[in-house]
C-alpha cells in the first residue's frame, strides 16, 4: 500500500508500483490537469511538485511517490489566483495549451527557490519544458512579471507561513 | 478506481432564440477549391439562431464552429458574431457545437477560418441583431430604421424607449430571418471588438487544469485502448499472442484489426481516405494496463510491398532521375536551356549557379497525442474528436461501421495542438471501429511513438536548380527539376509543386518540371503544406543567385518583384507583387537591413513567401559560433493579412509561434528503414527549446484587402532567412535539411 499527498490530501494506492504517477493522477484520482507528453521525460508536459521538486510525473513510478507531498497545477489555488496564473493570463501565454500545467509547474518551482530569476536561470529551469506552439517568448515575460508581482505583494505585506510548495506565492488574503 | 468525471460537451438546447423555418438563400463559403470539394454538396444556409442564444439576464452565448487547435479561432468567431450582433464582449459565453452541416464549413486548416468566416460570421451576427431591432421596432409600433443597437439593447430615442436582448428574445425568434448577404454590416470605423485583443475563453480553464481537452474525455464505464499498428504502410498483422495479452492483469480485450487495403498507393488521404490501417488492439481497465500489456505483445507482420523501403535507397533514386529527363514539365516560359548555353560563351556576362537541395520527411507531434472517445451502443455512435475535419470524420465513421451518418455524433473537444495533423480522421475510426467491436464506450490513446512512426508525415523531396544572371545582376534564366514522391500525374498528398510560385512570371526564361518515385509513406499537411519546404528552396536559392549577381539579396529581390509579371496559368496560384514589395520594404526598414555594420559572424538573412493569402517577409540576424553552433539573436517579420487584425495578441503570437516552428524545423528528420519510421520521441525530432528561442518583432502593413488567416504563413520564410544569414556569416549555404547534415546546430 503506497501512501501520499496530493494536493493536501491523504491519498492511499494499492496498485502497480511501476505504474507513473502521471497515470495514477489522470486515471485513478481524475487529475487530468497533468498531460501526458511523451513518457520519457522529454517534454515536461507532465511535470508536477514532489516534495517541492519540479518532477516528470510520466517517469516517476509511484513507488517513488510513496510517502511524498505531490502538488499538481489543480493543487496551485482553488480559482486560478495563484500569481502565476494570474500573469499567464493576463499576458495572455497559452496557444493550445496543453505544455502550461507543466510549463506553471516548472515556473512556480523556480519562483520558489530563486524569487527573481535571470533570463539565464529562466532557460536553465524551463529548457526542459518544450512548447510545440511557440509560447516561450510569453512564458518568459510572465515569469518576469510573476517575479515582480510577488516582490511588491512581500513588501506589501511579510509573508505568512508556506503551507504547501509554491504557498509561498500566493497572494496575502486577510 | 473512480470515475466520476463526465466531460459534457454537448450543447444544452436551452435555446433563448429560436426560429422554426428560415427564409433566406443559400450562403455558400469560397474557400480553396479542395475544401469546396471535401464538404461535397453547397452548404446549406446558415441560421443565426445556431449561433446565438441570449438569456433574460443578458448573458449572450454564441457556438464558435471550428475546430480549436491553438490559434483562437475559438475567440476570433465568436468576435466576428458579437461585433455585428452589437453586444459587449464581456458578455459573452462561447460554446463548441458538434459536427454537423447545419454549421456549414467546420474545416479547420489552411489558414482559412478567418478568410472563410469573415463574411460569414458577421453576417450571422448582423442577422441576429436585425431580428431583435424588427422585434423592438414591431413592440413599439415604430419603423425599423428609428431604431439602434448597442451593448445588447435596442434604442428608440425619439420616444426614449429601450429594451434589452434579454427581453425582445422571445419576440425575436418570430421574426423573420434576413437573408444573410443582404444583411447591412458595421462600418470598420464603428467596431469595438474586432481589433481587441481577447483572451481566449478557455484560458482559464488551461491554466487551472480543467479537462478540457480531447485526452481528458471520460464516459462512465470507459475501457482504454491502445493500438499497435502495423510500422510498414500496407502491412497487415497476421497473428498476434493474443491469448497471452489477455490473461494479462486489467486486460479486457485484445484483437487484430484487418483494416482495410488502401485505396490506392497514393490516395487523397485528407477528407476522402484518413486510413483504416491493420494492427492489433489491447483493451483495458486502465490506459497503464493496456500500454505495460503491449510489451509483452508478439505480432507476426506481412509487411507487404513496402517492407524494403530505405531513405538512404531513395537519395540514391532521386540523384538518378535528376539525370534523366524529367517526366513531366509543370510550367515553362521562354528558354531556359540557350541562356544557360551562354555561359561559356566569352564576355557575354552570363552566370550560372547550380545546386541541389534535399527535403527531409518530418513529423507533427502535436503534443496531445492523438486520441479519440468512442461509444458504440445500440446502433449508434457518439464520438468526442479533436478533428480539424469532423464533419468529414463523421462521414467516414458512419461508413465504416455501416451506420446512418445521423445515427453517429461527434462532439468537437479541443486538441493540443493541430499543425494539420488533425485534419485526418484515421483515430476516430480505430476508435469507434473498437468501441463497435467491444460493445462499449473507449479511449483509444496513442503512446508518443504510436503518434510519431504513424503520421501523415511532412513529404520529403529533392530539388535540383540551375539559375541564371546577365552582366547587369538580373536574374533571366530559372530551371528545377523537382524529383518528388508520387505515381504519374500524382504527387504524393501535399508533396507536389505549385507551378505558379515565385520566381514564375517575374523571370522571363523559366522552367519548372518533375519526377516521381514510389513511396509507401503517408504524408500530408503540415502547417503551411508544401510552402514549408518549398519557400526554403527558392528563398535560399534566390540568395544564391543574388550574390553570384553581387547584388544585395534584399534589393535583388525588390527589382525581381519590379518587373512586369507574366501572366498565371490555369489554376495556378501567384502573388501579388505590390503587396510583398510593401512588406519587403517593411521589414527591410525595422530590421536596419544593411544600415549596421555586423562584425565577422554576424550576418543577417532576408526572405519571403506568399502562402495562404498572407504576404510575409522576414530578416533573421544569426551569429555562427564556434564547432558551427548558431544562435538566432533577433527576427523580424513583417506581414501583410490584409484591412484588420481581428485579435492582435493572438496574431502575433501566432506569428511567433510559427516562427520557432520553422527554426525547429530545420532540425527535423523522419527517415525510414525496412519500411517502417526511424525516430520514435522528442530526442530523435526534436523542437526548439527556450534557450535557443530569439526575440521576433512583429510588424503588421494593414492594406485594403480582406483579412486572412495566421495560423500558417508566417512560418515558411523562417527557414531561408536564417540559412541565408549563416551564408552571409560563413560562406556555407545550407542546401540539406535538418543543419546537422552539415556540421550545424542551434546553440
Amino acid at each position: 500500500m503506497i501512501k501520499l499527498k496530493v494536493n493536501g490530501n491523504n491519498q492511499q494506492f494499492d496498485g502497480d508500483p511501476e505504474m507513473p504517477l502521471l497515470w495514477y493522477l489522470r486515471d485513478e484520482i481524475d487529475l487530468k490537469g497533468t498531460k501526458f507528453g511523451c513518457g520519457m521525460g522529454l517534454c515536461g508536459a507532465c511535470t508536477v511538485h514532489i516534495n517541492g521538486q519540479p518532477m516528470r510525473s510520466c517517469s516517476t513510478p509511484m513507488s517513488a511517490a510513496a510517502n511524498k507531498a505531490v502538488t499538481t497545477i489543480e493543487g496551485l489555488s482553488a480559482d486560478g489566483t495563484h500569481p502565476v496564473q494570474v500573469v499567464w493570463q493576463e499576458l495572455d501565454v497559452p496557444q493550445c495549451g496543453y505544455c502550461q500545467a507543466g510549463q506553471i509547474m516548472s515556473a512556480c518551482a523556480l519562483l520558489a527557490k530563486t524569487p527573481k530569476p535571470t533570463d539565464a536561470q529562466i532557460d536553465s529551469a524551463m529548457n526542459g519544458n518544450l512548447c510545440r506552439c511557440g509560447t516561450y517568448l510569453r512564458i518568459r515575460a510572465a515569469i518576469h512579471k510573476a517575479a515582480e508581482m510577488t516582490a511588491s505583494n512581500k513588501a506589501a505585506k511579510p509573508a505568512t507561513k508556506a503551507s504547501r510548495v509554491g504557498a509561498s506565492l500566493l497572494p496575502n488574503k486577510k | 478506481m473512480k470515475k466520476t468525471n463526465v466531460t459534457n460537451t454537448n450543447i444544452g438546447r436551452r435555446s433563448f432564440l429560436q426560429v422554426t423555418a428560415l427564409a433566406g438563400g443559400g450562403l455558400m463559403l469560397g474557400l480553396y477549391p479542395k475544401i469546396a470539394v471535401a464538404q461535397g454538396p453547397p452548404q446549406a444556409a446558415l441560421n443565426p439562431t445556431d449561433f446565438i442564444r441570449i438569456a433574460p439576464n443578458g448573458i449572450v452565448t454564441l457556438t464558435s464552429r471550428n475546430t480549436e487547435i491553438g490559434q483562437n479561432i475559438y475567440n476570433t468567431l465568436a468576435m466576428l458574431i458579437a461585433e455585428e450582433l452589437d453586444v459587449d464582449w464581456k458578455d459573452v459565453r462561447l460554446v463548441r457545437p458538434d459536427a454537423h452541416p447545419k454549421y456549414g464549413n467546420q474545416f479547420t486548416g489552411g489558414s482559412s477560418g478567418t478568410p472563410g468566416n469573415w463574411d460569414a460570421m458577421r453576417q450571422v451576427g448582423a442577422a441576429g441583431r436585425q431580428m431583435f431591432i424588427a422585434a423592438a421596432a414591431q413592440t413599439w409600433g415604430v419603423a425599423v430604421a428609428e431604431c439602434t443597437t448597442a451593448s445588447g439593447r435596442v434604442m428608440h430615442t425619439a420616444s426614449n424607449r429601450s429594451a434589452s436582448y434579454g427581453e425582445l428574445a422571445a419576440k425575436a425568434v418570430t421574426m423573420p430571418v434576413p437573408e444573410l448577404r443582404s444583411v447591412k454590416l458595421k462600418d470598420a470605423k464603428d467596431y469595438k471588438i474586432i481589433g481587441t485583443s481577447t483572451i481566449s475563453a478557455d484560458t482559464k480553464d488551461i491554466l487551472t487544469g480543467k479537462p478540457i481537452f480531447g485526452i481528458d474525455v471520460t464516459v462512465p464505464g470507459m475501457l482504454y485502448a491502445v493500438m499497435q499498428r502495423t510500422p510498414v504502410l500496407g502491412g497487415k498483422a497476421v497473428s498476434a499472442n493474443l491469448d497471452a495479452i489477455k490473461a494479462m492483469k486489467g486486460v479486457k480485450h485484445a484483437f487484430i484489426i484487418e483494416g482495410r487495403p488502401l485505396a490506392s498507393d497514393y490516395p487523397n488521404y485528407l477528407f476522402q481516405d484518413p486510413g483504416f490501417e491493420s494492427g492489433v488492439a489491447i483493451v483495458a481497465d486502465s490506459w497503464w494496463a493496456a500500454q505495460s500489456a503491449r510489451e509483452k505483445l508478439e505480432v507476426k507482420w506481412d509487411a507487404g510491398k513496402w517492407g524494403t523501403q530505405d531513405s538512404a535507397e531513395n537519395a540514391k533514386k532521386a540523384v538518378e532521375l535528376s539525370k534523366q529527363a524529367a517526366m513531366r514539365t509543370l510550367r515553362k516560359d521562354g528558354d531556359v536551356d540557350p541562356v544557360f548555353s551562354r555561359a561559356s560563351v566569352p564576355n557575354d556576362g552570363i552566370k550560372t549557379v547550380e545546386a541541389n537541395y534535399t527535403i527531409p520527411f518530418i513529423a507533427h507531434g502535436t503534443m496531445e497525442p492523438q486520441n479519440c472517445t468512442a461509444h458504440f451502443k445500440d446502433g449508434k455512435l457518439e464520438v468526442w474528436s479533436t478533428s480539424q475535419i469532423p464533419q468529414p470524420g463523421r462521414t467516414a465513421t458512419a461508413q465504416l461501421l455501416g451506420l446512418k451518418e445521423s445515427d453517429v455524433t461527434v462532439h468537437m473537444v479541443r486538441g493540443g495542438g493541430g499543425f494539420g495533423r488533425r485534419a485526418y480522421n484515421d483515430i476516430m475510426l480505430d476508435a469507434a471501429w473498437i468501441s463497435k467491436q467491444i460493445n462499449a464506450p473507449v479511449k483509444l490513446l496513442w503512446s508518443r511513438e504510436d503518434d510519431m512512426q504513424h503520421d501523415y508525415y511532412r513529404c520529403g523531396g529533392f530539388q535540383f536548380m540551375k539559375g541564371a544572371v546577365d552582366k547587369d545582376g538580373k536574374l533571366v534564366a530559372w530551371h528545377d527539376h523537382f524529383v518528388a514522391y508520387g505515381e504519374g500525374n500524382n504527387f504524393a498528398h501535399d508533396g507536389g509543386f505549385q507551378p505558379g510560385e515565385f520566381p514564375a512570371r517575374f523571370v522571363p526564361n523559366y522552367r519548372v518540371q518533375s519526377s516521381v518515385m514510389g513511396l509507401g509513406l503517408k504524408t500530408g499537411a503540415l502547417r503551411a503544406p508544401y510552402s514549408n519546404s518549398t519557400a526554403w528552396v527558392i528563398q535560399s536559392f534566390l540568395d544564391e543567385l543574388a550574390h553570384a549577381a553581387g547584388k544585395d539579396p534584399l534589393q535583388f529581390r525588390l527589382d525581381l518583384l519590379a518587373g512586369t509579371p507574366l501572366p498565371l496559368g490555369q489554376r495556378e496560384q501567384g502573388l501579388n507583387a505590390e503587396r510583398m514589395t510593401g512588406v519587403l520594404k517593411l521589414v527591410a526598414e525595422k530590421s536596419g537591413w544593411g544600415q549596421r555594420k555586423l562584425p565577422k559572424g554576424k550576418a543577417q538573412g532576408v526572405a519571403f513567401h506568399f502562402s495562404h493569402r498572407g504576404y510575409f517577409a522576414e530578416v533573421a540576424e544569426v551569429t555562427v559560433l564556434a564547432n558551427k553552433k548558431i544562435k538566432v539573436n533577433k527576427v523580424w517579420v513583417a506581414a501583410d493579412v490584409g484591412s484588420h487584425i481581428i485579435n492582435p495578441s493572438s496574431a502575433e503570437t501566432q506569428v511567433q509561434g510559427a516562427v520557432i516552428d520553422g527554426l525547429s524545423e530545420m532540425m527535423q528528420e523522419i527517415t525510414l528503414k525496412n519500411g517502417a519510421v526511424v525516430q520514435s520521441n522528442y530526442h530523435q525530432h526534436p523542437w526548439l527549446k527556450m534557450s535557443q528561442a530569439p526575440p521576433i518583432e512583429v510588424h503588421f502593413l494593414k492594406t485594403n484587402n480582406p483579412p486572412t488567416g495566421m495560423g500558417e504563413p508566417a512560418l515558411p520564410p523562417i527557414l531561408p532567412a536564417v540559412c541565408n544569414a549563416i551564408f552571409t556569416a560563413t560562406g556555407e549555404r545550407i542546401r540539406t535539411l535538418p543543419i546537422t547534415k552539415q556540421g550545424f546546430s542551434f546553440a
